[in-house]
């Protein structure tokens, strides 16, 4: 299926170094990732407006929400994140099997988070929460409340793309690693794990603006 | 796939006889392209396109403004025309102009570098650029979009019957290609500068470019997003825009803003680049106060993000939110002026001579000074609530893209055409076109300052007859203009065939992309520079010093 590696990596034409070019791609990621904090923010900005002129209606629409699926799914993805971390230092110490076998766990993890996100979705269809299909609230909060939904599946369907990108990188690193020596595929491990990292990091932000308004007592 | 890539580069090769351009004949061979030279001769072609299109459209324009009545088109294709010439010129000329064709071709050259750090991405970009172009074509193509380059809401949302969609669509794609452009300028400044290149060695091109890039990789995603919402709000009519379920049209304008803004900065930080590299060469002075410059490069960057309120004065946002856009709007004009003093002082008892990359420059220098300062009567509140949406304000803007940006990328294809095509363009047609396009210019958007300040509304195909006399003027400036934007198309291209062979370094200018061949080799250099002093080494009666 491919040539055999060469033993030693060698660097682009445009680098003068194996580290410059791992310097380089790097920096890269973080720029990148730079950019997909700023495709966040505007989400995030209409949900603090809405939170701030409409408090009452996404405290209601919030108190909706399947909480009990929502912090499931926030301990899975912060556990697939440690899975991750775990990957790249065995990736980084050359334990080939160690590290395909905790990326697939990484994956796997992206995965039930997703399938349980799938379950929410079709609650959350059944009970008339989807607002562009036959939406039903409370009539005095209809409108603030059919605006959280809105962002509400704006803002996690954004994130299970971005989800579904991380586990695609992480299957295909574990594919990889059948032809490459775990140290060789390291940097570009770590660079797929920042943007893992990034991808969790974001739901630990939608997690409590989502599910926990003013949920106390 | 560094294997294929380290196949092509032999070290034995005779590097100084092959030029980038004979690398290849095959459209296979542009097409597929990763040399940043060849990706920014792509992207030339492709912005020139965009630009006549755009140009069309202001022309049928200013054709349909010469009588106060509407006889030319109606209102709803006027709203159309400067609709598709706002889209284009802003998205598909402007921001690619300077950053994706000379950035492109000259950041590696100047940085010393073989290329960029990313090169696939940057052919991905072109193509992606293109594609958001289709996207424009389609919607002109199926007739068009009516409301205006800054899509506001509720109009774009709910009430407009064009093709609201597939335009939003096309200035979304367009978006990830100058991000992707931004992302690897940003990378390859830092991570492949030649040894000794130190950041205050750098030229200031590369400084304007490289901030540059840091807006287009923050702001451009923002815009993104806030397109999409429009895109889901007109589909869906549910958002956080539309008023009738709770949400705010001001925030779209707040988030609007928040790109836009900062895109007029993307639009001029590159073109100040092109004058900082020519003036100090053709004054033969080093540019004064060169870290200076650099910091204000930066200083426009970073003020910059944060004045977009003041495009909000008449919309209703908060007086003290106002106040404090207009005062930031007036500081980031000190940063503004520091360059215009640092290129006047540059001049002082300099050497100057004036053949056409200097003379579009100093055009470039005045022109952006009046749109500059008429920017402050602006950013003024309460002169602002009488000039908001004139003809006051078209010429602000004209004044900073089209005398600023236009002239100054114009200036540096000229300034840069022996090194990019190997040979030299015809000097008198270069300054013929850029005296028309000067005089053109001034007599197109001056007197819409006149008219403006005496309140004629942009955006309507009609008008009161008292305004036509100075409407007559502009029309007319405005075909001279065309005349002078036809002639680099011909002479340029002709030069490109048939001019005399470049020198290395025709100008006897400092920067490394002069030490290499005219045209350059695939590769760049032969060896790698090292670079051993800053970028402006000229001496008013000497040979300049190489910077390596």
């Amino acid at each position: 299926m491919s040539a055999p590696a060469p033993a030693i990596e060698e660097a682009s034409e445009q680098f003068e170094s194996i580290e410059q070019q791992r310097a380089a791609a790097e920096l890269g990621m973080w720029v990148f990732l730079a950019t997909e904090l700023m495709f966040f923010a505007p989400l995030f900005l209409g949900y603090s407006y809405g939170r701030w002129a409409l408090g009452a209606s996404f405290a209601a629409a919030s108190g909706h929400t399947d909480v009990v699926i929502g912090t499931a799914n926030t301990a899975i993805l912060l556990t697939s994140s440690l899975f991750m971390a775990l990957a790249l230092r065995a990736a980084q110490l050359g334990q080939q099997r160690a590290t395909r076998a905790l990326l697939l766990i990484t994956a796997a993890l992206g995965m039930t988070f997703l399938a349980l996100k799938g379950l929410e979705y079709y609650d959350e269809w059944r009970e008339h929460l989807v607002p562009w299909l036959d939406f039903r609230f409370e009539p005095r909060y209809v409108h603030g409340a059919a605006l959280f939904y809105f962002l509400y599946f704006g803002m996690t369907g954004l994130h299970a793309v971005h989800l579904t990108i991380g586990i695609g990188i992480a299957c295909v690193f574990a594919l990889r690693l059948r032809w490459y020596a775990a140290k060789r595929l390291s940097r570009q491990i770590e660079i797929g794990a920042l943007y893992w990292h990034f991808v969790d990091g974001i739901w630990v932000f939608l997690y409590p603006i989502l599910y926990l308004v003013e949920r106390h007592g | 796939m560094s294997a294929t890539a380290a196949d092509e580069v032999r070290p034995d090769k005779v590097l100084h006889e092959e030029s980038y351009l004979r690398e290849g004949f095959t459209l296979r061979s542009w097409l597929l392209t990763r040399d940043h030279k060849r990706i920014a001769l792509l992207y030339m072609i492709s912005v020139t396109g965009f630009f006549f299109l755009g140009g069309s459209a202001a022309a049928l324009m200013r054709l349909e403004l010469l009588t106060p009545q509407g006889d030319v088109v109606d209102a709803e294709t006027y709203n159309k025309l400067f609709t598709a010439h706002g889209v284009i010129m802003v998205w598909f000329f402007l921001i690619p102009s300077i950053p994706a064709t000379l950035g492109n071709f000259l950041i590696p050259l100047m940085i010393g570098a073989r290329e960029v750090a990313f090169p696939r991405l940057n052919l991905a970009s072109w193509y992606i650029y293109t594609l958001g172009g289709l996207f424009v074509v389609a919607t002109l193509i199926a007739g068009g979009v009516d409301t205006g380059w800054t899509f506001y809401t509720p109009f774009s949302t709910l009430f407009s019957n064009t093709h609201v969609i597939l335009a939003a669509a096309g200035v979304f794609v367009v978006g990830f290609s100058s991000i992707l452009t931004g992302l690897n300028f940003i990378v390859t400044v830092h991570r492949l500068r030649t040894p000794g290149l130190t950041w205050f060695r750098l030229p200031l091109f590369v400084w304007a470019n490289y901030a540059t890039s840091i807006i287009l990789v923050l702001a451009t995603p923002v815009l993104a997003m806030t397109l999409s919402l429009i895109v889901f709000e007109r589909i869906t009519h549910i958002g956080i825009f539309d008023p009738a379920l709770g949400g705010d049209p001001l925030l779209f304008q707040h988030l609007f803003w928040f790109y836009s803004h900062p895109a007029v900065y993307i639009m001029v930080l590159p073109a100040m680049g092109v004058a900082s590299e020519i003036i100090p060469c053709f004054a033969r002075r080093p540019v004064y106060g060169y870290r200076m410059m650099a910091y204000a490069i930066f200083g426009i960057a970073l003020i910059g993000f944060l004045v977009w309120g003041h495009h909000m004065f008449v919309s209703g946002q908060s007086a003290y939110a106002s106040i404090a856009f207009s005062l930031l709007s007036f500081i980031v004009a000190i940063p503004s002026a520091i360059k215009v003093f640092n290129w006047t002082a540059t001049l002082y008892k300099g050497s100057i001579t004036l053949p056409a990359p200097m003379l579009y420059t100093l055009g470039f220098v005045g022109l952006f000074t009046v749109g500059g300062l008429t920017g402050l009567f602006l950013a003024a509140t309460a002169l602002d609530v009488h000039l908001t949406d004139t003809y006051f304000v078209v010429a602000h803007f004209h004044y900073i893209m089209v005398g600023g940006t236009v002239m100054a990328y114009l200036g540096g294809l000229h300034f840069w055409w022996p090194k990019i095509v190997g040979r030299m363009y015809p000097e008198n047609w270069g300054r013929i076109a850029a005296v028309t396009i000067f005089i053109g210019f001034n007599l197109t958007f001056f007197p819409q300052y006149l008219l403006g300040a005496w309140g004629m509304p942009r955006r309507y195909h009609e008008y009161a007859p008292e305004y036509q006399l100075l409407n007559v003027f502009s029309s007319c400036g405005a075909a001279i203009l065309t005349l002078g934007y036809l002639l680099p198309l011909f002479y340029l291209v002709w030069a490109m065939l048939r001019g005399p062979r470049a020198p290395a370094n025709p100008w006897g200018a400092t920067g490394l992309e002069w030490q290499t061949p005219s045209p350059p080799p695939k590769e760049n250099f032969s060896h790698t520079p090292r670079v051993v002093r800053g970028p402006y080494v000229y001496h008013p009666n000497g040979p300049a010093e190489p910077q390596a």
